[in-house]
């Protein structure tokens, strides 16, 4: 899968948790989840799992605890699919 | 041998009056079940409604997440941890309201876990009558976790 494509996939992820004050294009590669996305900890968790659904991959708590960034999640993404 | 869940009772972090658990009659990994009965006595009643009591669709969901999501997640923590330790919060609530219930009214809520993971416990939940009818059912959510760690 292409770059683009997953950061395309993400995004898509991203955008369903986003609260109202927040746009689509608000996301950015280095976007902190919590500090400019607005994000609360209980939506990351629902972001993670349709990750883990979206890229058939798992995650453990040790990734939900680097997971900071829009580009922390890929570089997980990243490595996960490289695992399998 | 009847199960005692009793330690989970007292890990709730509630108290009068807004405990809204009497007895949990079965909890295992896949959920929760629990007993309330409303006390005809209760504050919310004289203001809701103007002389027509009736229970409160927010107290309602409590009830529900204090059995079905509250109970089920200390349970799933286990027995080790410890009540001072445990930090908790509703993240969300989708309730449907089918039938009142009123001043002395006994309730049985029946949770069944959707997830929990990374702290979030999400659960679906009935909550019965004593005619056994349906009252309310939804989906909630929370965290719940083990702080200091």
């Amino acid at each position: 899968m292409l770059k683009e494509e997953k950061y395309q996939k993400l995004k898509d992820i991203i955008k369903i948790y986003l609260p109202e004050d927040v746009a689509v294009t608000d996301i950015e590669q280095d976007s902190h989840f919590m500090n400019n996305l607005n994000i609360n900890s209980a939506n990351l968790v629902d972001i993670v799992l349709d990750v883990e659904d979206a890229f058939d991959i798992r995650l453990e708590n040790d990734d939900m605890d680097q997971m900071q960034t829009v580009n922390d999640a890929m570089a997980i993404i990243d490595a996960k699919l490289a695992e399998k | 041998m009847k199960e005692s869940f009793n330690w989970i009772l007292n890990r709730l972090p509630y108290t009068e009056p807004f405990l809204f658990v009497n007895e949990i009659s079965h909890v295992d990994d896949k959920g929760a079940e629990g007993t309330y009965r409303f006390s005809s006595d209760a504050d919310f009643y004289k203001g809701h409604f103007k002389n027509n009591p009736v229970t409160p669709g927010v107290i309602l969901t409590e009830c529900c997440a204090q059995i079905g999501l509250v109970c089920l997640g200390i349970f799933l923590l286990g027995e080790k941890t410890k009540l001072e330790n445990i930090s908790i919060g509703m993240s969300s609530s989708e309730m449907e309201f089918l039938l009142p219930v009123f001043p002395g009214e006994r309730v049985k809520v029946v949770s069944e876990l959707v997830y929990f993971r990374f702290q979030k416990l999400k659960c679906e939940i009935k909550m019965y009558n004593e005619d056994d009818k349906l009252v309310c059912k939804g989906i909630l959510a929370g965290m719940i976790g083990v702080a200091n760690e």
